[in-house]
């Protein structure tokens, strides 16, 4: 890095009195007085949350009303402070659903212990946890601050989806897996 | 009404001024003769001498007290332990406070004070206007006595506390 | 019409008087501890405190402009003072740690007493001064009385007993000495004006009013009594004001207090009512501060340049009614006492803080000797032009 000397002028009198200075001072601040405030008035006037936005963690379903889930455990184990419990559990088979072979039977983040580092979203290969524009988590005990499996499903709502991963795989199956 | 006043006044003087001897503490001891300053006020006070009693809080407990203070504080000087005093230092103290003893006695006894001074006639210090006139008429040549007196002690003051770096060497 | 009052014995006017400046002044620092938020936020480009509201109060429709400007946010200020915790911390020296804000509220609340708010005329058309202790000292006692402030700061510091308040109150010490000469001759040269030669010689705020209250008499050297303080003694002004900064212990030198280097200052160890008492001793300073400003050099309670209040009283027919001609003179003199509290805040919230060795620099090196040039110039220039009285 470049040392860049600066010559540092000697203060010309007006300057040593500070007085010039004082006065330009309190001509921005008179300004400013008069300026409209850039305050945001936060209960009734809300921030607009930009996309990309990392907030509290949730559970999104897929267009067709599935849990996109699968239990498979791999966000528990990723999760730095040990944020995430996961109890896997079975599918009705009579469920549409079924060929999912798998669904969380509860799914909890504590979210006195989440970080919001979003390594849960990354890590997860059904796209199936993601940190969305949810940012105001408060609550009057401990128990209040852990989401169970109702809470982030209705937090996080349903996501498009691109792949229809289960069924592709499902009609693959159907016809034989003949690629 | 004013007796009492006054009685009152001259016990908080007198007992401030003790106190000031007599704390351990000189921070404490500072603000007894603070208190005590501003009970000679009152004293002034009583005596009309507003302007008087107004120049000794102004000039005295607003400034010089406050600098005792400052200065106790910047030395951080506490108490500890008292030293014993000499056998001459008794002797001599004891003396000087008999001889006081005896002045404001012979005084009480045979001083002719003047006679009270009339309702008309405000007394000397009381106005600014006649106070200014004495220190400008009568008593020029002391006050610039003790001026030159004050200056003279300050230069001194500068002189010992400033050091003069470099000047041995010829620099 | 309130000779009722004044039959009242000595013993009940006074406790009375006294409660009266309490009543008024604690209000009157609140509510500038409240304008301070306000203008902060303002300059800061926010809105400031603007919820807080009483629930009754809050159905009375008009209330929300109120609320809006915060006026609620004072009473709640005030009583989260009295009713919070109050606590000594263990390692202070209890009695001086008591004593120092009720030190600290003893200048501030008796140099008001010495203050003229106003004026009025009497049935012999003389202006009465609205004083509550008119005595001939006058600036003298308010600086006299003021400068013993300096013993609570000091105090408080010390029985802290902890390095920051100790630092703290060493500078204030300092700052406050350094100050209180220039700030005095300052104002030398206002009562060389004052009192001319065979005058009754006085330091009363009163006449130094008197002086500013003259007519319009044409471009002729009479005239000059019109005009207000701080048109002919615009460096007394000026080193007055700065002075008055730095002994109001306000912002370009809030020594004593600053907050980045000494965390609080003097105050660090107090808390709830006491430390609300140095709070409001402070405001009482910056009032009474900007009162004796706006007599020495603002015309007092004059409206404009060449209007005096007996002029302005007779145009607007209030001259024989002596209730209404005070309270015009007490709202123009507050008006002006506001507006340069305004000041005090506008300024505190544009600039920094000096330096320690720039506050004692300006102060001594800078201040005074500008103080004493200008005492010099202005003797020298009165005794020139003022007529000679045979």
């Amino acid at each position: 890095m470049a040392v860049i000397p600066v010559e540092r002028k000697p203060l010309s009198l007006a300057e040593r009195t500070y007085l010039p200075q004082i006065a330009a001072g309190l001509k921005t601040t008179l300004k400013h007085i008069f300026q409209p405030t850039v305050t945001l008035e936060y209960p009734e006037q809300r921030p607009t949350i930009p996309p990309g936005y990392r907030g509290v963690p949730t559970l999104v379903f897929d267009p067709h009303g599935r849990e996109k889930c699968v239990s498979c455990q791999l966000c528990e184990f990723v999760c730095p402070p040990k944020a995430i419990r996961i109890t896997p559990g079975g599918i009705d088979p009579a469920d549409p659903a079924a060929h999912v072979e798998k669904r969380p039977q509860e799914f909890e983040i504590d979210m006195l212990r989440c970080i919001y580092c979003g390594l849960c979203q990354e890590v997860c290969p059904e796209e199936a946890i993601f940190l969305q524009n949810q940012y105001s988590m408060t609550g009057y005990t401990r128990a209040e601050m852990v989401n169970n499996k109702q809470k982030l499903y209705e937090l996080g709502g349903t996501l498009p989806d691109a792949h229809f991963k289960w069924d592709k795989k499902k009609a693959a199956e159907e016809h034989g897996n003949a690629h | 009404m004013s007796g009492l006043l006054f009685n009152f006044l001259a016990v908080f003087t007198v007992g401030c001024a003790a106190g000031v001897v007599l704390n351990r503490n000189s921070v404490a001891s500072a603000l007894c003769l603070l208190l005590s300053l501003v009970g000679v006020a009152g004293l002034f006070v009583q005596l009309d001498a507003f302007l008087l009693a107004v120049l000794l809080v102004f000039v005295y407990a607003g400034a010089v007290v406050a600098l005792f203070l400052f200065i106790v504080m910047l030395l951080d000087a506490q108490g500890g332990e008292r030293k014993k005093f000499k056998g001459a230092t008794i002797v001599a103290s004891s003396l000087a406070g008999l001889l006081l003893l005896l002045g404001v006695c012979s005084l009480q006894a045979h001083a002719q004070l003047p006679a009270t001074v009339g309702v008309a006639a405000l007394p000397v210090g009381a106005t600014l206007r006649s106070y200014a006139e004495l220190l400008f008429t009568t008593y020029l040549l002391p006050v610039e006595v003790v001026g030159f007196l004050l200056l003279t002690a300050m230069l001194g003051v500068i002189v010992l506390s400033k050091k003069f770096e470099g000047l041995e060497d010829g620099k | 019409m309130f000779d009722f009052y004044f039959n009242f014995p000595l013993w009940i006017r006074m406790p009375l008087q006294g409660v009266a400046v309490i009543l008024v002044l604690f209000p009157l620092a609140a509510a500038c501890s409240m304008a301070e938020r306000k203008i902060c936020a303002w300059i800061q480009d926010r809105p400031g405190p603007n919820r807080t509201i009483a629930p009754i109060l809050a159905w009375i429709p008009g209330m929300g402009v109120l609320q809006r400007l915060g006026l609620f946010q004072l009473a709640a200020d005030g009583g989260k003072f009295v009713f919070k915790e109050d606590p000594v911390p263990g390692h202070v020296n209890k009695l001086y740690f008591i004593a120092a804000p009720i030190l600290a509220m003893i200048p501030a609340l008796t140099t008001v007493a010495l203050v003229p708010f106003g004026a009025y005329l009497d049935s012999a058309g003389r202006l009465v001064p609205i004083m509550l202790a008119n005595v001939d000292v006058g600036l003298l006692a308010v600086f006299a009385v003021s400068s013993l402030g300096v013993y609570s700061v000091i105090l408080a510091g010390w029985a802290s007993n902890s390095k920051y308040p100790f630092l703290g109150s060493v500078r204030a010490s300092a700052q406050l000495i350094s100050y209180e000469l220039s700030m005095t001759l300052s104002v030398l040269p206002v009562f060389l004006l004052v009192n001319r030669p065979g005058g009754q010689g006085t330091l009363s705020l009163v006449d130094v009013v008197a002086m500013q209250s003259g007519g319009w008499h044409g471009f002729a050297a009479q005239s000059w009594h019109g005009l207000w303080g701080v048109f002919y003694l615009p460096v007394s002004a000026f080193i007055f004001l700065v002075a008055l900064f730095a002994e109001t212990n306000r912002q370009p030198f809030d020594m004593p207090e600053s907050e980045a280097d000494l965390v609080g200052g003097f105050h660090t160890e107090y808390g709830a009512f006491k430390w609300s008492l140095f709070f409001v001793a402070e405001y009482c300073h910056m009032i009474v501060g900007s009162g004796v400003f706006c007599l020495l050099f603002l015309g007092g309670w004059n409206l404009l340049p060449w209007l005096p209040l007996a002029k302005l009283a007779g145009l607007l027919g209030v001259a024989n009614h002596p209730l209404l001609m005070g309270l015009l003179g007490i709202v123009i003199f507050l008006g002006k006492v506001a507006a340069f509290i305004f000041f005090f805040m506008w300024v505190r919230w544009t600039i920094p803080r000096f330096r320690y060795d720039q506050v004692m620099k300006i102060g001594w090196q800078r201040l005074l000797p500008l103080a004493i040039a200008n005492l010099v110039v202005y003797a020298l220039a009165i005794a020139w032009l003022q007529p000679r009285t045979p």
